[in-house]
Order: structure tokens, then C-alpha cells, then sequence
């Protein structure tokens, strides 16, 4: 088993390097660069800048080396200095910005998936042992509707609802009052109200997902022989069910965890923005637009290995919960 | 009328049959009609004796089979009267009908693997990859005979040892897959033996495997049954094995038991058409080596709004027209024990036609 | 007794011969038909689809207004509704709409529309309107309907600058029905050939390929959007636009497909027939088209079909964000820009409805691949 984790790691080294170069070459991509977009601010703000200011301001930030050379100082500084460059937009290091942005994030985000994989199994277990029942249809529809609904669109009318009824939209993550206050109970109360919109929203269309998945596996593996014997056996049809099909339908599920985690991350992304929450989508969004360049790259960077990383812990996951791949290593 | 003397080599002593199937209907619903899977079977099984229901695949054998204890799916609407025989407990009460049970009930639970053991075609897929062969041993035993894993464990040892698994603890705690066929329906039959049961079903328990392989296991099962007593309902479509397993036959086709005899007669003196055509269709040794196999032309057509004709008209070579394909055909009694579905043997088609 | 009824003897005739006509005797193509027509949903929703994309083909034709025109007369008016009863309850057997009015709320103050029941406008079939070019081919001023002049038809009401919402949903379905299936179309082509490459050559070629793909799905798919949406510069053509986006979605959606294809490749290539073809003397080019292509066609339809809805999302979350078709161009996406607002849909609802036509048009991609999917595997129950 560790052989062949050691081994998936191993294997995925090369990926992310040249994850990273590709990055790199993508936030140069748009045309101009910091400097011209933030003369074009000051401009607007009635301060014109000059040429030499501007090639002043390009050598102070190295921007106006070569590509190559920009791309290895990042990596350099990265890997050696932990240093991910340095965030024009905020005036600090791009790490004390992934640092301010992260912790909300993670929270957002386990909290979604906690809620998908709670909704989505039993609900799954249940269309699948009443196939064909009403409340099959009722979630298979449901599931249908939450698959084609654009999500961001969603977070506009669940919002709407909100504002309706409550008065308050729910926007962002924390009431006006507690944005900066310390961590209370109260607050916490409230932050929790204020996730509900965004959970249900960027959770819909994997928790859709996750139903159909979870269904298609429960009316396979209750057609399985091994269910038949063991209602031979005599055991009771909530042992069968739940020791049987439920658990040989999690082995899929359950491998998909990690593979979860990155896309709910990415998958945020845009409902952030419409909802503004203070977690990284909205950031990276503002980043990309303006021409960040370190920072965007930090971010797309991170997203890039967390997908992969993702990827490595769902395969190892599936080979772990597959007694065919544990007892092989278990020989050796 | 000619009578046949039977010739049955171990006459069934009167007692009451252990099993006794009645009329059993079962009616699948399918998106093109309602299907007759299984239509009007009668049968019984007497203590301690094998009978073998024997059939083309699709003909309703399996079906009847899981019937007796109630596991077909949802979907098969079934009729008729099982009556099963709980003397032997002690309880001097008269025999119950399965059919009239919940199939979801503690009822029939209790007489799953307990008093009805059952081993299936496919020991591959019919133990759960997810689990160690010892677990699902010992989850039936602590169901029905002792609550003590320790003990539980020990008799699933015992039993694995009983059917020829060298190394049992070892074994005990291997996955399905670590094992190989042969080891994997001892593994089975180990199981469905575990509880004692009064009578075992066994569906095609020796197709999936090879020859050498199946001769072992059948042996194993007979060595079984003469220590354990059990009766044993035998589902297959190899007639070497009825040959060498039964007491006695049924032949089953398109969901009705054409003929029914005690196992000499239907080697010896077949009736039916059917029966005829599936002992031609049987490789026999010392036969000529030139001599083609007979084969049943035609194939098993879906028993789907079907009316009332004999099932085996189509492909039957002494069909009478008019007849066969105008009426179900009903049970004819050649003998005390030897019974056929045919117009040929019917007193009333004999009228006619002669 | 000898002789039968007539009918008995034709049922049963009848029922042997719908045994033969059984479903082990009919070609791979007419069981996926046969199958495909049971599944309701999907025979829906093909129907669905075939309008909306009659509609998008004659849009011009179609919408009364074209994309541009606006009324600053008729900012956020709401919906219209035809009507075929007046306001004394006279019956018109012609629909007609009444001439919207600008009021204020008297509680609120807002600027709000009445209907003016004294001026009512007919609904006309075949007017003359705005000049545009018939498919791109001859210019024309005939449009399907519209009222009276000078009357006005909002029937999906106007957005904040006073255009009329259904011309913009009609011609913007123009893009966001065809986005998607060029986008899948070129993945298509691109999964195939390097999937198929990879598949059946194997060898070396197969593993950098495969590592390539791998590099590629291991990027999130929405911040590499974002990211290579960001780069297209502000104010290129509309036709320059389209491509860039079409191209961004291709770039990142072939790799599933040629994944499909390339699993294919493999197993079918081993199998006895294919193997013997070869041994035969059969060229690559013949084996792979005559041989392997038909194994899996019906797979690879599905497979295409299930990729589409995934890129309608994905166009009008871009657009909507700005990052994708941007005005002048209009798509799905860019008219629910205006919807972003909670304030906005809470005054004028009606600027959802894009959105409902997104989601009709997901689902029914959805429905169809269902049913496809079902339909490609006939002989799995």
C-alpha cells in the first residue's frame, strides 16, 4: 500500500512541474502587464505617469526581464524561500494574502462537502431501494433541475428569497457588526446563518451528482447475486441493505472525497463573487483582472496541485477500500 | 393403456414429503406483456430423498427454486401453495405455507439458512467481494444457531473443514477472490451446511466450475447428505448429473414440469417429446463416434401473452395439429409416480384420434 | 372438435410470429431506435431542441426587434400581456396589447408602467421592420409578427436600456446554442484523432500523450477559464471572440473524449475479429473505420452529447462574468448580467428569464444523452 502511494507521488512530480510552467505562461498571457494597468489607474485618478516612470516601476518589480527568467525567480523563491512573490493589489506577500483568505475558505468548503455527502447518500440509498416510486421521481427530478440550474444563478434567487422574507439578503459571510469583531459564539451563530445560502448553492450540482451516482450504484449492486444469498442467509433487509449494496456503493463515493475537496474549491469560485464572500474567488477573480500577476499565479498554482492532489487521494482511496488491491499488497 | 412397472430403486417410504409445491404460478410484468415464468408447477420432496428439476435455461427452474423461500425480486407475482413440514421440530403442527408468510418476515427468516439452506451457480458473485469468507460464514451461524462469535466461529471452522479446505484458519480470514472456483462452492456449501438445514436447494451448483471440479463437489455434497439427512432439491440442466444425484426427476419447460418420474424411468422409459429429445441430445460413452448428436431444433420461445397451447409445439416432432396449439395440455398419470404433460399420452386425445 | 375458431388459430399464429420478430433478430441500430422511442423525456426532448434551434437558425426573422434597438421611452417595462378581451369586455378575435404608460408609485415614487387602455395595438403576422440579412443571404425587411405601429411589443419586457428582451433572448440563443456544439464539435474531432492515435498505436506515442492529458485535467477547469478568458483582449471582433471562446472550451473539453475513445481503442483492438482482420492483411486506415469506429460510435454520441450541457453552463457563467461574449455580441449569459442585482430582480423579475431558458435547454441536452445512453446499450435491460 505504501509502495504504491510512494509511487502515485512520485508519478505526479513531473505533472506539477510542469503544472507550474504552464501557470506561468498563462498570467502572461493577457496583454500589457501590471505597471500599464496601474498607470491606467493612476490616469484616472489624474496622475499621469511617464515612460520612465513606468520602466522605473518595471525594474523595481523585475518585469522587465525575460519571461524564462521571471518564471524561474518565482519558482526559486518558492521552493527555496517559500516566498510566492509579492501581491501589487495588496501592497503585501501574496502568502499573508492566501493566509488572510484561507482559513473562510477552507471553511466554506468543508462545510459544503460535508453537506453533499450527507444529502446525497441516503437520498441516493433511497431512489434507489424505491425505484420508481414517487419520491424517486420527486429527487431524481430535483437532481435533474439542480444539474441544469447555472449555480451562481441559483445563489441570485435563493438571495432574493432571502431578502423577501428575512429582509436581508445574507450577503457575504458575517453580519455587519461582526466582521471585525472577535471570534464569539454569536458570531459563529451568525456566520452559520450566512453559509447556508453558499452551501446549498455550490454544493447543488455535485450533491445532484453525487445522487445520481450513489442510485446508479444501489440498483447495481442490489441486483447483485451476493444479495440474494444473503437474503437465503435469513438476515433482516436492513442488514442486507446496509452491509451489502450500500456499503460495495460507497467504494466509488467515497474514493471521489478527494477529488471533491479541489473542485468545490475551484467550483466556488463564481458564486463567491456573486455572493461576495471574503474567500479566495473573488480574490483570484480581481487578481486575473487586474493583472496581479503573482498573486493569480499563487492561486492558480495552488488550485492546479490541489486538483492533483485530490486525484492522488481518491486513487489511493479506491485502491485502499478494494480488498482485491489491499490483500495483494498485504501478500507482498 | 400401458403400464409401467416402476422400477425406482428406492421406493419413497408414505411418510408426509418434507416440501410440497402446489400450482406455483409466478407472473413477471414486463414493458411487452405479462410474463408466465413459471406456470402451475406441482412437486414434492420427500426427507432425506434428492429431486432434480431439470430444464433448458429460461424455462422457470431458478425461479421455482427461490420460491420456496420467497427471494425472487419484487417484481415476480407469485401463486400457489408451498407447504413445508415443521414436524421434525418436535411441534406436532401441521405443515405451513412459505408462500403465506411475509417474505420480509421474522417467519420466514428463521427458516432461511436454517431449515432452507440454499447454494447458488456463481460462488464468485454470489459471496460479496467486500467481505472475508469467515464473516459471511459466521453472520448465518450467529443468526441461527449460537450468538457467541467464538463459537460461531469454531463451528464455521469445523464446516470448512468437513468440505475439504485444508488451512482453515488461514482461509477463514480470505477475501472470495483469494480463493479458486472449486474452493469457493466448498466455501459455499460449507456455509449453507453451517446451520444443519432439512433440506438444501442447490441451483446449478456445478456449472460455473470444470469437470474434475464438479465431479469433487457433487461428491462432496452426496457424502454430505448421507451424514447430515438432508434433502436436496437439485436445479440443473446437465442430465449426467440428475443421473447420478436424484431419486427423482422433474422436467421442467417454458414454466411447466412436463413430465415427472423417479430417476430409472426417465432414463429408461421417457415420454414426452421433450424429455425424449434432451436424452438424444446426451453424450453417452461407448456410443458410435460417427453418430451426430441429436439436437432440439428451434429455441425457447418468451412465455409473454401466450395462449393456451403446449409450450413445446413449435419444436416437437410428433406435434398434432389442432391439438397442441389449441389447448394447455393437462397432466397425464402413466403410472403411480411417473406423470406427463403430452396430448400423445392424454385418454381423450387417444379417443380422438383413434 | 377438430376445426378451431378462426381467432384462436390467428392468435396463436400471431404470437409465434411475434416470437420471431424477437429482439435477438433486429440490427444494432433499429434495437437503439426501438429503445430510444421508449424513452419519453428524451423523445421530448428532442422535439425541444429542434425548436429551439429552428428558432436560433431564424432569429432575424423570428424577433421583432433586432439586438440594437432601443427605447428610452420603455426602460425595465415589464412583460406585456396579449389579450384578447378589452377593457369594456368586448371579445377581439385578433390579440392585440395595450400601449404601456409611465407612472410613479404613489407610495414608493418609482417609476412604474401602466397599461393605456384607450390605445390598443393588433398583433400582425408578416410585418415589415427593421432591415436584415435573410440567413446572411438577401436582405429583407419582413419579420414573423409584430403590432401596429406605432405600438410596441415587449412580451418578456425590456431590459435597463429599453430593449426588448425576447428579440435578445431569440438572437442571443444565435450564440449560446451554437457555442457549445462547435466547442464539442472540435473536441470531438480532436478526442478521436489523438485519442485513437493513442489507443490503437500504443507504445511510446500513448504515454506522452497520455501524460499531456493528464497535465490537462490536472488544471481546474474554472480558474483555467478564467484565466485564459482574462487573456482575450478587450474589444476584438465579435467573430475573433467567438472563436477565442469557442477554442478556450475545446482546449480543455477534448481530453475526456479522447480518454472514452482511447479505452475503446484498446479493448476492441484485442478482441478476435479485429485481430483476425489484421492477420488478414487489412490496413490500419480499413480496420479502424470498418472495424473499431462502429464498436463505439453509439458510445462516443452519448459521451458528446452528456459534454454539451456541461458547455452551455460554462458559457453563460463566462459571459456572465464578463469573460466571455461580450456586448455587443449578446448570449444567454450577458442578458442575466443584468440580474446579478438582488435589487434588480426584485423590481423586474422578468430579467430571470433567460435563466429559465438555460435551464430548459440544459435539461433537455441532459434528457437526450439519458435517453441516447440508455438507448446505445439495447440489450442491457
Amino acid at each position: 500500500m505504501l509502495q504504491y502511494s510512494i509511487k502515485r507521488i512520485v508519478m505526479a512530480i513531473p505533472v506539477v512541474i510542469f503544472i507550474s510552467f504552464i501557470v506561468f505562461y498563462i498570467i502572461q498571457l493577457p496583454p500589457g502587464d501590471y505597471v500599464s494597468s496601474y498607470s491606467a489607474q493612476m490616469t484616472a485618478a489624474g496622475e499621469i505617469m511617464t515612460q520612465d516612470d513606468m520602466d522605473q516601476m518595471r525594474a523595481n518589480l523585475g518585469l522587465d526581464r525575460p519571461v524564462y527568467e521571471q518564471y524561474a525567480i518565482w519558482i526559486k523563491k518558492i521552493v527555496f524561500e517559500g516566498d510566492f512573490g509579492y501581491s501589487f493589489n495588496y501592497n503585501k506577500p501574496v502568502i499573508d494574502v492566501v493566509k488572510q483568505y484561507m482559513g473562510l475558505t477552507l471553511v466554506v468548503s468543508i462545510v459544503t462537502m460535508l453537506f453533499q455527502y450527507l444529502v446525497a447518500i441516503p437520498i441516493g440509498i433511497y431512489t434507489a431501494v424505491k425505484q420508481y416510486s414517487a419520491g424517486d421521481y420527486f429527487f431524481s427530478g430535483l437532481s435533474f433541475l439542480g444539474m441544469a440550474t447555472p449555480n451562481f444563478l441559483l445563489a441570485i434567487i435563493l438571495m432574493y428569497f432571502s431578502y423577501t422574507w428575512f429582509g436581508d439578503p445574507l450577503l457575504g459571510l458575517f453580519s455587519d457588526e461582526y466582521v471585525n469583531a472577535a471570534w464569539s459564539w454569536d458570531k459563529v451563530v451568525d456566520l452559520l446563518k450566512h453559509l447556508v445560502i453558499p452551501v446549498i448553492v455550490i454544493g447543488l450540482a455535485s450533491t445532484a451528482d453525487l445522487i445520481r451516482v450513489m442510485r446508479g450504484q444501489m440498483l447495481d449492486e442490489l441486483n447483485k447475486p451476493n444479495v440474494v444469498t444473503a437474503r437465503s442467509k435469513g438476515l433482516s433487509e436492513t442488514k442486507i441493505l446496509f452491509k451489502y449494496p450500500t456499503r460495495a456503493a460507497l467504494n466509488p463515493i467515497v474514493s471521489t472525497f478527494g477529488w471533491s475537496l479541489s473542485s468545490i474549491f475551484t467550483g466556488s469560485t463564481i458564486t463567491a463573487i456573486v455572493l461576495n464572500l471574503p474567500i479566495q474567488g473573488p480574490v483570484m477573480y480581481k487578481a486575473l483582472l487586474g493583472q496581479d500577476m503573482y498573486l493569480a499565479g499563487s492561486w492558480l498554482l495552488f488550485m492546479a496541485l490541489l486538483t492533483v492532489l485530490g486525484t492522488l487521494i481518491s486513487d489511493i482511496l479506491l485502491a485502499w477500500l478494494d480488498p482485491k488491491i489491499r490483500t495483494e499488497f498485504r501478500g507482498n | 393403456m400401458t403400464t409401467q412397472t416402476a422400477q425406482a430403486a428406492c421406493k419413497a417410504d408414505d411418510g408426509q414429503p418434507l416440501l410440497s409445491v402446489q400450482d406455483l404460478k409466478i407472473r413477471i410484468q414486463m414493458d411487452n406483456g405479462v410474463m408466465q415464468a413459471v406456470d402451475g408447477v406441482d412437486f414434492e420432496i420427500k426427507k432425506g430423498k434428492t429431486l432434480g428439476l431439470v430444464g433448458e435455461s429460461g424455462c422457470g427452474k431458478s425461479l421455482t427454486s427461490r420460491a420456496i423461500i420467497g427471494i425472487n425480486p419484487k417484481e415476480c407475482e407469485t401463486t400457489g401453495v408451498i407447504k413445508y413440514d415443521l414436524a421434525s421440530e418436535g411441534s406436532a403442527s401441521d405443515p405451513i405455507d412459505l408462500l403465506s408468510l411475509d417474505p420480509k418476515g421474522k417467519r420466514i427468516r428463521s427458516i432461511r439458512g436454517n431449515k432452507i439452506a440454499m447454494i447458488f451457480q456463481e460462488p464468485m458473485t454470489a459471496f460479496s467481494p467486500m467481505y472475508t469468507i469467515g464473516n459471511q460464514m459466521v453472520e448465518m451461524i450467529r443468526i441461527h444457531r449460537t450468538k457467541n462469535k467464538k463459537e460461531a466461529k469454531k463451528i464455521a471452522l469445523e464446516m470448512l473443514g468437513k468440505v475439504g479446505i485444508s488451512d482453515q484458519e488461514k482461509r477463514f480470514d480470505q477475501y472470495p477472490h483469494e480463493f479458486s472456483g472449486g474452493m469457493r462452492q466448498r466455501a459455499m456449501i460449507a456455509m449453507a451446511l453451517s446451520c444443519n438445514p432439512e433440506l438444501l436447494i442447490a441451483d446449478e451448483p456445478t456449472t460455473a466450475l470444470d469437470v474434475t471440479i464438479q465431479a469433487q463437489v457433487l461428491e462432496l455434497m452426496q457424502s454430505l447428505q448421507r451424514e447430515f439427512g438432508m434433502a436436496i432439491l437439485l436445479v440443473t440442466h446437465d442430465l449426467g448429473i440428475i443421473a447420478e444425484m436424484c431419486d427423482e426427476v422433474a422436467v421442467m419447460y417454458l414454466g411447466k414440469i412436463v413430465e415427472q418420474a423417479p430417476v430409472r424411468e426417465i432414463f429408461y422409459n421417457p415420454k414426452h417429446p421433450y424429455t425424449k429429445g434432451l436424452l438424444k441430445s446426451m453424450p453417452r460413452l461407448g456410443g458410435e463416434k460417427s453418430v451426430r448428436l441429436d439436437s432440439i431444433e428451434g429455441s425457447v420461445p418468451m412465455p409473454i401473452d401466450m395462449p393456451p397451447m403446449c409450450g413445446f409445439y413449435e419444436r416437437c416432432t410428433d406435434r398434432i395439429e389442432g391439438v397442441c396449439n389449441a389447448r394447455s395440455v393437462p397432466k397425464t398419470r402413466i403410472s403411480d409416480d411417473h406423470s406427463v404433460r403430452c396430448f400423445l399420452y392424454s385418454d381423450q386425445q387417444r379417443g380422438e384420434a383413434q | 372438435m377438430r376445426t378451431l375458431p378462426i381467432f384462436k388459430r390467428a392468435k396463436t399464429e400471431a404470437f409465434l410470429e411475434s416470437a420471431a420478430k424477437d429482439i435477438n433478430y433486429s440490427s444494432q441500430w433499429k434495437l437503439i431506435y426501438m429503445k430510444f422511442k421508449r424513452h419519453k423525456l428524451a423523445r421530448i426532448s428532442l422535439i425541444v431542441l429542434g425548436v429551439l434551434y429552428f428558432v436560433a437558425l431564424f432569429a432575424q426573422f423570428i424577433a421583432p426587434y433586432s439586438l440594437q434597438s432601443y427605447d428610452s421611452k420603455y426602460v425595465n417595462a415589464p412583460p406585456m400581456t396579449l389579450r384578447f378581451v378589452d377593457a369594456d369586455g368586448k371579445f377581439h378575435l385578433r390579440p392585440f396589447v395595450y400601449e404601456l404608460k409611465s407612472a410613479r408609485d404613489p407610495d414608493t415614487m418609482r417609476k412604474i408602467f401602466v397599461s393605456d387602455t384607450e390605445k390598443r395595438y393588433a398583433l400582425k403576422w408578416f410585418v415589415q421592420g427593421e432591415e436584415y440579412k435573410f440567413l446572411g443571404m438577401f436582405k429583407t425587411k419582413l419579420h414573423l409578427f409584430g403590432v401596429e405601429q406605432p405600438g410596441r411589443l415587449f412580451m418578456f419586457g425590456t431590459d435597463a436600456m429599453g430593449r426588448d428582451m425576447f428579440s435578445r433572448i431569440v438572437l442571443g440563443s444565435q450564440i449560446s446554442l451554437s457555442i457549445p456544439l462547435v466547442g464539442v464539435g472540435i473536441s470531438f474531432v480532436l478526442g478521436l484523432i489523438i485519442g485513437g492515435i493513442s489507443g490503437y498505436f500504443g507504445g511510446w506515442l500513448d504515454s506522452i500523450i497520455q501524460r499531456i492529458i493528464e497535465i490537462i485535467r490536472s488544471f481546474p477547469t474554472l480558474p483555467l477559464w478564467m484565466a485564459l478568458s482574462a487573456a482575450i483582449p478587450p474589444r476584438v471582433p465579435v467573430v475573433t471572440m467567438y472563436l477565442y471562446i469557442v477554442i478556450i472550451f475545446a482546449l480543455i473539453g477534448w481530453t475526456d473524449l479522447a480518454r472514452v475513445v482511447r479505452g475503446k481503442f484498446i479493448s476492441l483492438k484485442n478482441e478476435d475479429y479485429v485481430v483476425a482482420a489484421k492477420i488478414a492483411g487489412v490496413g490500419n486506415t480499413k480496420i479502424i473505420v470498418k472495424h473499431l469506429l462502429p464498436g463505439f460510435m453509439s458510445y462516443l454520441v452519448v459521451a458528446t452529447t452528456l459534454a454539451i450541457p456541461n458547455m452551455i453552463l460554462s458559457e453563460t457563467a463566462m459571459s456572465f462574468l464578463g469573460l466571455g461574449i461580450r456586448s455587443p455580441a449578446t448570449s444567454w449569459g450577458v442578458l442575466l448580467q443584468e440580474a446579478q442585482k438582488v435589487e434588480n430582480v426584485a423590481l423586474y423579475p422578468w430579467k430571470l428569464i433567460p435563466l429559465g431558458i438555460v435551464v430548459l435547454t440544459v435539461l433537455a441536452y441532459n434528457f437526450l444523452g439519458d435517453g441516447l445512453r440508455d438507448a446505445a446499450d439495447p440489450y442491457k435491460k
